[in-house]
């Protein structure tokens, strides 16, 4: 199996970053770097990931001051480039105020932090994201989230439909609320994930629920010579 | 020139804003029925200089575009106003 070289932005207030580092280092034993996020070389990285937690904070809007850190820049050459990158909750929150990914995710419909295990849908098995997940297989993941309630204008809601850029939707009804029930997007290259839930969370065999390690896994299958 | 700006921020209408529609909730088990329509913003104050009232407002406008709020789900409403020296 090949050697995906992973990447993962650690900003102040970041919590994930860590348990993601476990999968991709510790279970998969692919080569991973930690990035500060003041730092900005990305040089030689496949996946740069965008861990959970609270970035600075969550002040004004999550992810709102995330997105100006120097890191940032090079996270946008780096896509320019057809590098792959993936928003994990916070991440994703991230990825929506840098412009990378469309919408926004806002407070959750009920108002409640919800920190559960919910009933996931993968709806496209075409991406180097979702490749090892069997056909139409309802997931368990975990949630943990007070904005995860996405939302956009009903013309990009159509565009992410037609384009088929929802790859992850809630078993409905949507726990916090989120239009069409999405959990998860790409942008149209399908380079550039963003999701709620977290697989990281989801992939130690010593842990209850690996519904996760197959996103890993579809990363480095895609990879592999 | 010193001004002060006072920015309020609210979600756009067309986005479901729950704190607003509980407080609307709890107004109307008080009795208050009347109400309608209530939605919670954010309103931040800051101080800036600038040569006059218009630059001023031209800045924080794009304060407000570039970080203060997002405009795929918020609106910006900017007064400014001088301080006296």
């Amino acid at each position: 199996m090949s050697s995906v070289k992973f990447g993962i932005v650690v900003f102040p207030g970041s919590n994930c970053d860590r348990d993601v580092a476990w999968v991709t280092r510790g279970l998969l034993g692919c080569p991973t770097r930690l990035i500060w996020h003041s730092e900005s070389d990305l040089s030689g990285l496949d996946v740069v990931v965008l861990p959970g937690g609270f970035s600075y904070g969550d002040y004004l809007r999550c992810g709102a001051i995330a997105r100006f850190a120097p890191v940032m820049g090079s996270l946008q050459e780096h896509v320019a480039r057809g590098g792959y990158v993936l928003g994990i909750c916070n991440g994703f929150q991230i990825l929506t105020e840098a412009g990378l990914l469309p919408g926004a995710l806002v407070r959750n419909a009920n108002l409640h932090f919800i920190c559960a295990r919910v009933g996931i849908q993968v709806e496209r098995q075409d991406l180097i994201w979702t490749s090892a997940y069997p056909q139409g297989s309802p997931l368990t993941l975990p949630i943990a989230h007070g904005e995860g309630r996405y939302t956009c204008e009903p013309d990009t809601l159509k565009q992410l439909q037609d384009q088929g850029q929802i790859v992850f939707r809630y078993r409905p009804p949507a726990p916090n609320g989120s239009l069409d029930g999405i959990a998860g997007l790409c942008n149209p290259t399908g380079r550039v994930l963003g999701l709620m839930p977290h697989p990281e969370r989801a992939a130690d065999p010593d842990l209850p629920g690996t519904d996760g390690m197959p996103l890993w896994q579809s990363i480095l299958q895609s990879f592999a010579p | 020139m010193q001004f002060q700006a006072q920015i309020q921020i609210h979600l756009r209408p067309s986005v479901l804003d729950p704190a607003g529609v509980a407080v609307q909730s709890s107004l109307h088990q008080l009795g208050h029925t009347q109400v309608q329509q209530v939605r919670i913003g954010k309103h931040i104050r800051l101080q800036l200089e600038a040569p006059d009232a218009e630059t001023a407002q031209k800045r924080v406008g794009e304060l407000c575009e570039q970080l203060l709020a997002n405009p795929v789900i918020e609106t910006y409403h900017i007064q400014v106003d001088p301080i006296a020296a």
